[in-house]
């Protein structure tokens, strides 16, 4: 253990661990822009400087280690106002375009610039230059200007993904992400990890605001991985709207695939089976459940008393959920008296 | 699995064999692409040269359906080289010496002409494997799918054995399963014969406790029909009724026009599914089910985690839970089912009667899920099984098998092996994925993947319609040269209902599971005329 003063406050802090971790470790924040927490420190952005005693110039507290006998500043003017300038740089070449932004509400430049205060930004990009450049995949729209080169997508798609699609390139005015479309897998992690609003879920067409959003946490309806899923359901309208990985679930970390992020609207689908049916001459026709439960039981009545309940055969489903598994099979052995219950396992 | 995901990140070394994890369990693939950044091997054993295998340090390229003669090999020169973990045998398994003689016949000479993998390469492979412990084994359908898939993955369970890889972190047997609840529906017994916590229908306390629990008389104590038996069934009229619930069995069985044939002879079939589909155009009712996301409930992962499923937005129309339609066919055989929402059906029934999940309640997995066996409200779950080499079933037994080959193998007439499975953008027969916007664009219909040796002898041009054919049928579907494929083999998936592979697959089951063989059969492909 290494042990340190922070703001004043003893801190005992693992060896190897960051400066950042170990005031998390405490309770103090310090800003962050870039930092992410499932990834390395990418070390792009500046806003958490922190003073080391020692030390002429603040250093980033996200990729600096902890050493014995630190003594730590997270927080003065002098840090404010470098805070500030980062952030009146970033704005300088980021469009304030928040009013038409999907990212607005719950975009950490927006939130940041907020809590510093920052004013007066002499913004070299006309909100008119809008442009959403082609980016690896359909599935995200690209506001290429929006982008603070903060490097957290190609952190995502290295060490989160593993596709290596997304890379940084020399542009005509300075860097730019540059994209390999053969490499992109589409799974998104670079949108979820995007803190502005330059990769947006390119879905649909729907607009909502975050304070609409209730997230409901679930499971993923597709492999047996299971990933944890936050459905972002827009209130107003009654629709899951996006799909995120819960960033501390187990077992995916925030991760997700193509399928589990965009892959979820099937359920409002129109062709969706909406009442019972019986087929008569050869078609199927609406019917009420009782009228649709009745015959089945009847039916299978029937059967059993013409032919004994090992006539009859089920097989459940292996995407629905347990209970669904356990009503189905106690069904078919509680009240139909038959064994014969399988499902798709064995394919 | 015996083991977890969450160990995947650390491990050292993985052996990934007949899974192509990056398309079909993408999540999982970027854990182990994780672990091989940390400097962990990757020995990918596959026919195909699929995406992982850029990670890969090592290719183990066998030919479809030799698992078993390269395992068997590798055993061999464990064995014959003294690479094998004798502590672990000695003390924890039982039938080593039967073992030694079954595989002191697989030679890597002898293997080596059935699996095409050279002697020294699988010599080298054995020194590998045992020289890092431990090894993880992961495995998908790609060792299940055969007519000798039981014997597959008692294969892979003796490897892990010998080399003392289980019942300890970072090493076990791990298939990762296909469905997002297939281990879920198996625990909960929906197999012909277990009731849920695989406890079994022909042990009569069992059946006793069940009897009380559900205040029921006469359970009955035969075991049930696999899916093939009850398919068989409906043609020969052994069985009358047939009831789906959420498959789409015309698309997603082996050999689509027996199956239809199998289904159109059904006397009464209720499908009970979210949409209409190619299985409904058969059925006599059809019963509208909420989907995911429309109802509270759990699913089990591969791992034996239990996590909650929630409800987000109502169902359409009528629609209504599953298991509140079975509860409502149940009340008109007079049964009056207390549990009357997924929670109380879980805490009140199933964590009661199945002893491995007797501590898993809903107020428990509020966040994360927890995995079984964790049979008190105290215990945190297990992360893997048969901790110090402590079996279920006392010692861990080997059980030597024999290499098969498929049921149907390449000949003059069908010269080519198909192998079928799953593409990254879509899910089975797309009766989800193919409504969900934008998927479509990502990959709007199916290939037929065939490699550029094969392309160029019979004059196919990359994106040119051909027509593959097996004894079962014919498709007409757009070839993709590429790569991944070795000569002699095609690939294709099931998601397009027009030129889905199961137009062409051999109804080939293994004896004791009923497996399908879906990954081998043989195959012939032409040039369209003109």
């Amino acid at each position: 253990m290494v042990r340190l003063i922070i703001d004043g406050k003893e801190v005992k802090a693992a060896e190897k661990s960051t400066i950042l971790e170990a005031a998390q470790s405490v309770g103090i924040r310090i800003p962050t822009l870039c930092f992410h927490e499932k990834m390395k420190p990418i070390g792009s952005c500046r806003m958490c400087v922190v003073e080391v005693e020692g030390y002429d110039k603040p250093i980033t507290a996200c990729d600096t280690r902890v050493m014995d006998g630190m003594h730590v500043t997270t927080n003065s003017e002098r840090l404010f106002k470098m805070r500030q300038e980062t952030l009146k740089l970033l704005c300088a070449n980021h469009p304030l375009d928040c009013p038409i932004c999907q990212k607005a509400g719950e975009c950490m430049l927006q939130d940041l610039v907020y809590e510093f205060g920052v004013a007066q930004v002499d913004n070299k990009l006309p909100a008119t230059k809008q442009r959403i450049a082609p980016y690896a995949t359909p599935m995200i729209q690209y506001w290429h200007s929006r982008c603070i080169l903060c490097l957290r997508c190609v952190s995502a798609c290295r060490e989160l993904t593993g596709a290596y699609a997304i890379d940084i390139k020399t542009g005509e005015n300075g860097p730019i992400i540059s994209v390999n479309p053969d490499k992109c897998v589409s799974c998104g992690q670079c949108a979820q990890v995007c803190p502005v609003g330059a990769l947006i879920e390119n879905k649909h067409s729907m607009r909502w605001r975050p304070w609409d959003i209730k997230k409901v946490r679930t499971t993923c309806p597709y492999c047996g991985v299971g990933c944890q899923q936050l459905l972002h359901v827009n209130v107003k309208t009654n629709r899951i709207v996006s799909v995120t990985g819960v960033e501390d679930g187990a077992p995916n970390q925030g991760r997700l695939c193509v399928k589990g992020r965009f892959g979820y609207d099937f359920i409002y689908s129109e062709e969706r089976l909406k009442t019972p049916m019986i087929r008569e001459n050869g078609e199927l026709r609406e019917a009420s459940w009782d009228e649709a439960l009745d015959l089945v039981a009847n039916k299978f009545k029937q059967i059993i008393a013409e032919s004994g309940p090992d006539a009859l055969a089920g097989v459940s489903c292996a995407r629905s959920i347990n209970e669904d598994s356990y009503n189905m099979q106690k069904l078919f052995r509680a009240a139909l008296k038959t064994n014969n219950i399988d499902h798709c396992a064995r394919t | 699995m015996t083991n977890s995901f969450g160990e995947f990140s650390k491990a050292k070394m993985f052996m990934v064999i007949g899974s192509n994890m990056t398309e079909a369990h993408p999540v999982a693939a970027s854990f182990v692409k994780n672990a091989v950044t940390n400097g962990a091997e990757l020995i990918v054993v596959d026919p195909r040269r699929h995406r992982l295998v850029d990670y890969a340090t090592t290719h183990v390229q066998l030919k479809v359906g030799s698992d078993i003669a390269l395992l068997n090999a590798l055993m061999h020169v464990l064995i014959e080289e003294d690479l094998y973990d004798k502590k672990f045998v000695a003390s924890c398994c039982q039938g080593f010496d039967e073992l030694k003689e079954k595989v002191s016949t697989y030679t890597p000479e002898y293997s080596s002409d059935i699996c095409g993998i050279a002697p020294d390469a699988i010599r080298k492979l054995a020194r590998k494997i045992s020289s890092v412990k431990p090894m993880m084994v992961c495995y998908t359908l790609g060792i299940t799918e055969h007519t000798c898939g039981k014997n597959n993955v008692q294969s892979v369970a003796n490897l892990q054995m010998l080399l003392g890889n289980l019942g300890m972190e970072y090493g076990g047997v791990n298939p990762l399963r296909g469905q997002n609840n297939v281990q879920g529906a198996c625990d909960m017994g929906a197999l012909p014969n277990v009731f849920p916590g695989y406890q079994r229908v022909n042990d009569s306390t069992i059946r006793e406790k069940f009897q009380d629990a559900w205040k029921v008389e006469d359970l009955p104590f035969l075991n049930g029909l696999m899916i093939p038996q009850m398919m068989d069934g409906l043609v020969s009229k052994k069985i009358r009724g047939f009831y789906i619930f959420g498959e789409n069995l015309a698309n997603t069985e082996p050999d689509i026009h027996k199956v239809e044939h199998e289904l159109a002879s059904a006397e009464f079939l209720v499908v009970q599914d979210i949409f209409l589909n190619e299985t409904t155009r058969f059925a006599h009712v059809v019963l509208p089910a909420a989907a995911w996301s429309e109802n509270d409930g759990t699913f089990a992962n591969s791992e034996r985690r239990v996590s909650r499923v929630r409800t987000a937005t109502p169902p359409p129309g009528e629609a209504k839970p599953n298991w509140w339609i079975f509860k409502q066919i149940a009340k008109r055989f007079g049964q009056d089912w207390k549990s009357d929402s997924a929670q109380e059906i879980w805490d009140n029934e199933v964590s009661v009667l199945a002893p491995n999940l007797a501590g898993i309640k809903y107020s428990r997995i509020e966040n994360d899920g927890i995995q079984w066996p964790c049979g008190t409200v105290d215990h945190p779950g297990t992360c893997y099984l048969h901790k110090d080499g402590q079996f279920t079933c006392g010692l861990g037994k080997f059980n030597p098998v024999d290499w098969t080959p498929p049921a149907e193998v390449a000949d003059d007439e069908y010269p080519f092996v198909l192998s079928t499975g799953r593409r990254l953008y879509h899910y089975h027969t797309r009766t989800q994925t193919g409504r969900c916007a934008g998927l479509n664009d990502l990959l709007g219909e199916e290939t037929a993947d065939i490699s550029f040796e094969d392309a160029q002898a019979l004059g196919i041009a990359d994106k040119e319609m051909i027509r593959v054919s097996s004894r079962r049928g014919e498709v007409i579907v757009r070839a993709k040269v590429t790569s991944e494929v070795p000569k002699g083999l095609v690939w294709m998936a099931f998601h397009f209902r027009e030129n889905n592979a199961n137009w062409l697959t051999n109804p080939a089951f293994d004896p004791d599971t009923l497996t399908a063989e879906y990954k081998a059969c043989a195959v012939k492909i032409n040039k369209l005329e003109n």
